[in-house]
């Protein structure tokens, strides 16, 4: 069997890992845009930070490529793909025969069109280890950024230039930072504590047009009318599915690759996972482009053990991000911005002075999200009590206290979690 | 492979497996010393649980899963399985970005927020039996063959 993947961060090693679980013999080819192994892509603003060393980036084991004998193909693109001959047309003008195929690209950044934005020099995305490299190597001469979104990616890329000691201010359209991932208490609570260590965070505002002479940019003005002083742009709006390549494929495309729970395309043999697939989502079972780290591994691994002719069924895109920023940790799971319609239920706990919240988001008898700020130990029950789709009724009351453990569940649970070979012996 | 399994209905509550685990994973590997004398107290790998005064207790740690929750949550390649099914924590690697504590479901990677780094159940390597059931002086705590 002639596996190929392209993309090579982490859904792609979900993939490579269950094909080689199950598969010892079959071919493996990777193909990368990108001239480095698998890393861990997330670690980018530990590296511009200085928090961590280019050794330090590897997501896999050095041995692991060797070991499993996967075929890297690095710096390597894939334009098209061929699926009735099943062969993937690169850039370089060579093809490349397939039995199994895995799109797992990615997303890409996306850029909009900014008044006075094209042609300036110091303009930067934040999604890859060179987009990290190239900030880096002229942070030197950086003074002020000004980073366009205030997503995670702008937050993360805001530390990262924080902790190499510039001046940066975020500008958001939303009233709050973070307002995808986490609900309006914990983006105050994130922002006030960046504003505290000297991050600026303008909200329900945007940059409307760069200024500058030639390549060099002098500042931005907002749409408030405002303008920041600034010599560096990063645009950090969001990612969009890596799928343009498959364009006049014949394999469905919405906003992202679609996929059935086994993360198969609408072309036999091709397969996409992580933030360029469309799969669907853990409540409502409807297709939505998810990009979330642990469910592009998910996918992947879904995929690869389809792929290899195992067995194994997508639970639905789970929304989970833990961030921590000048040492208050912060994580989110689920639905935590509920529709006020939707019959959801909200526990809170807040204790501002500590930057210290918790809030529970209940839909009839099920929990459907928490979002923990300060106390974030354990957060993981919560996790496992949503997936497994657990009746919280009786220990309902229970689910805000910082203690909250095995402990407050039914007993019968706690056995099948911890005691399961004993469980029939009391 | 052979996991740590908890009995609650012997658990005493004496907390000696933390004991026991803290003091394996510390660098005199004596308990006066770790908990007294040495700089950094290593964080326990399990985590008794008790409720009604004590009335119901048991030991909760990793479960080595087969498809970790925590191995596909980390960014930095930091938890792997080893040969054996084991799911180590390489904490040189570790980041301290806390996703391993957002995904486990059983609520079994610690926090060192002192050194930022993540901490779990290794079944104590150098140990024929982890330090945690032999240190269980009513043996609520087996290392017992299971399929998680």
């Amino acid at each position: 069997m002639n596996y190929v993947i392209i993309g090579n961060s982490v859904a792609a090693v979900g993939a490579m890992r269950a094909i080689r679980t199950l598969d010892r013999d079959g071919s493996i080819t990777v193909i990368s845009r990108e001239r480095y192994q698998a890393y861990g892509r997330p670690l980018i603003s530990y590296l511009l930070g200085g928090l961590i060393t280019e050794k330090r980036m590897a997501y896999l084991p050095p041995d692991y490529c060797e070991k499993n004998r996967i075929d890297l193909m690095l710096e390597c693109e894939a334009i098209a793909v061929d699926t009735k001959s099943q062969s993937i047309k690169l850039k370089n003008g060579e093809s490349i025969k397939y039995d199994r195929l895995l799109v797992a690209t990615g997303g890409d950044p996306f850029v909009p069109p900014i008044e006075g934005l094209a042609g300036r020099e110091r303009v930067f995305t934040f999604t890859t280890w060179d987009d990290a490299a190239k900030l880096k190597a002229v942070s030197g001469e950086i003074e002020h950024a000004v980073v366009i979104g205030g997503g995670l990616i702008g937050l993360k890329a805001a530390e990262g230039l924080h902790l190499l000691g510039k001046k940066v201010t975020i500008v958001e359209l939303a009233d709050r930072v973070l307002s995808a991932a986490f609900d309006q208490p914990a983006g105050r609570i994130i922002a006030k504590k960046m504003e505290a260590n000297g991050i600026d965070v303008i909200t329900e505002d945007t940059v409307t047009a760069v200024k500058g002479t030639g390549s060099t940019i002098s500042g931005v003005t907002l749409k408030s009318g405002n303008t920041i002083v600034c010599d560096t742009v990063i645009v950090a709006i969001g990612v969009r599915p890596a799928a343009s390549f498959l364009n006049g494929s014949g394999i469905e495309v919405n906003r992202g690759v679609l996929v059935n729970d086994h993360m198969q395309t609408s072309v036999r043999n091709v397969y996409a996972a992580g933030d360029v697939a469309e799969a669907s989502d853990f409540f409502t079972g409807q297709k939505n482009p998810m990009p979330i780290w642990p469910d592009a591994y998910i996918q992947g691994d879904v995929a690869g053990t389809d792929m290899a002719g195992g067995d194994k069924e997508y639970a639905g895109g789970l929304a989970m991000n833990s961030i921590e920023f000048f040492k208050v940790p912060t994580i989110s799971m689920g639905i935590t911005n509920p529709a006020d319609d939707g019959g959801f239920e909200v526990l809170t706990l807040r204790e501002p002075e500590n930057y210290s919240y918790r809030k529970i988001v209940l839909q009839g008898n099920r929990l459907a999200g928490a979002v923990l700020v300060g106390v974030v130990d354990r957060a993981g029950i919560f996790s496992g009590l949503i997936r497994e789709k657990v009746d919280v009724t009786p220990f309902r009351d229970q689910l805000l206290d910082a203690e909250f453990g095995f402990v407050n569940l039914p007993r019968e649970l706690r056995d099948r979690l911890f005691a399961p070979e004993r469980k029939q012996q009391f | 492979m052979k996991r740590v399994y908890s009995l609650e209905d012997v658990c005493i509550g004496c907390h000696l497996c933390e004991v026991a685990c803290i003091t394996e994973h510390s660098i005199s590997k004596d308990p006066v010393r770790a908990f007294m004398h040495e700089a950094e107290r290593p964080i326990s790998r399990c985590i008794v649980e008790e409720s009604n005064g004590g009335a119901v207790s048991f030991s909760t740690t990793c479960r080595h899963c087969i498809d970790p929750a925590c191995l596909q949550a980390c960014i930095a390649g930091a938890i792997q399985k080893d040969d054996q099914g084991r799911v180590r924590m390489d904490t040189e690697k570790c980041v301290g970005c806390w996703s391993c504590v957002m995904a486990c479901p059983f609520g079994s990677v610690q926090r060192n927020t002192e050194k930022k780094r993540a901490n779990k159940c290794d079944l104590c390597p150098d140990r024929e039996r982890p330090a945690c059931v032999d240190a269980c002086p009513n043996r609520a705590l087996v290392f017992e063959k299971g399929d998680n």
